[in-house]
């Protein structure tokens, strides 16, 4: 259940942030996670309330953008959408991936008053 | 709370040493955590009268939400490589043979370099009692209830145990396929895993393991004639996921492969 040290990650950053910035309140979170990160989304929702509850970010709203994963063969140089970590080249069929995106795990921006 | 000072330590994890009961150094836990050290001084400011509600601002992060522990990690990596310490984060599911591969390992390396040993789990110091009886030094991390390992964990370990220069720390991490994935610690490598007890289809159904790999070892080869395990299917499984991935098979019960292995560590120690 790593998510729930994610979640906690998440807010400690956020809540430092809004502090930094004078702020005493997040009322919004948007996280950028990849399909490929290793995160899974549901969990990480169920435990950021959790995480969240008894500071400044406790009320905040989340907002994940869940990106695809992008793959580069490393034996022919073809670019393709890839669901997993063992993606199948669809040009030469090697499995020779090079993982270019999915795997971000991001705050991308907070929103505070 | 605390079973052995007392303290409000819930959560966080604890270090300790076998044979020695009353040491326990706690690991962050709920009153090191700066959730509560900044917010009470700001909930007094939310009664005042200029308090706009619906006026939020939105400020661009685009920070890896891992940062605190990434920093943490290439500081311990920093560390480890000005005194020529050799890292090796071990990761399996629990029951994979990690603590045994040790135990075996170990002797056939004191000749040549220091070993210190981290070893982590959710309770007991049963792994650490074990590498202890080798008389190398050992320290465990109890996570409590996490379930991986941390650079912060790594970092206080290290401050505890002070391995010599040009020495080998083997972390053995909390028996899990998932989270400790996820987790850089400061390792020059990680080192996955598997027996022959498990399913062949393990790094295709835990695939983040095993792309974050550098080393797989296969594990029980000595109970491959017992088993339904194809130990070539796994390993393309495993080369599918990560095709950097290196490959070798051991059995740390009878010795078989181990030498394999030991070379592979002596050649990484050599390179330090």
């Amino acid at each position: 259940m790593h998510e729930m040290s994610i979640a906690l990650s998440v807010i400690d950053a956020v809540v430092a942030r809004a502090l930094g910035e004078g702020c005493s309140r997040v009322t919004g979170i948007e996280l950028v996670v990849g399909r490929l990160s290793g995160v899974a989304v549901d969990s990480l929702t169920f435990c950021f309330s959790a995480a969240a509850r008894g500071t400044p970010a406790e009320e905040a709203e989340l907002v994940i953008d869940e990106r695809e994963g992008q793959g580069r063969c490393e034996a022919c140089s073809a670019v393709f959408p890839v669901s997993t970590l063992y993606a199948k080249c669809p040009t030469c069929g090697q499995f020779r991936v090079q993982i270019e995106s999915g795997e971000e795990l991001l705050v991308k921006s907070i929103t505070i008053e | 709370m605390c079973d052995t000072c007392g303290c409000s330590g819930d959560g966080g994890a604890v270090l300790r040493k076998p044979g020695m009961e009353e040491y326990h150094v706690h690991i962050g836990g709920d009153g090191e955590h700066h959730h509560n050290d900044h917010h009470h001084g700001h909930e007094h400011g939310h009664t005042h009268d200029h308090h706009h509600h619906g006026e939020g601002r939105k400020v661009q992060l685009e920070q890896d939400v891992l940062l605190q522990n990434n920093l943490l990690a290439e500081r311990n990596r920093g560390w480890f490589e000005a005194r020529r310490v050799l890292a090796l984060n071990f990761l399996s599911s629990p029951g994979s043979g990690k603590t045994t591969i040790l135990e075996k390992t170990i002797p056939m390396l004191l000749e040549q370099c220091p070993v210190t040993v981290i070893e982590g789990d959710q309770q007991t110091t049963n792994d650490a009692d074990r590498i202890h009886a080798l008389g190398v030094p050992v320290i465990q991390v109890n996570t409590g209830t996490g379930c991986h390992l941390d650079a912060l964990m790594v970092q206080r370990a290290v401050r505890e145990l002070d391995p010599p220069e040009r020495s080998l720390v083997c972390i053995e991490n909390v028996g899990n396929l998932v989270c400790p994935a996820l987790f850089d610690l400061g390792e020059a490598a990680k080192v996955v895993v598997i027996s022959v007890t498990e399913g062949e289809d393990k790094p295709v159904k835990y695939p983040t393991m095993f792309h974050h790999a550098d080393l797989c070892l296969l594990n029980k080869t000595d109970l491959l004639p017992y088993v339904d395990f194809d130990a070539s299917k796994c390993r393309e499984y495993a080369i599918q996921v990560n095709h950097h991935l290196e490959w070798i098979e051991v059995s740390a019960k009878t010795g078989e492969g181990m030498d394999e292995w030991v070379a592979w560590l002596k050649s990484k120690l050599a390179a330090l």
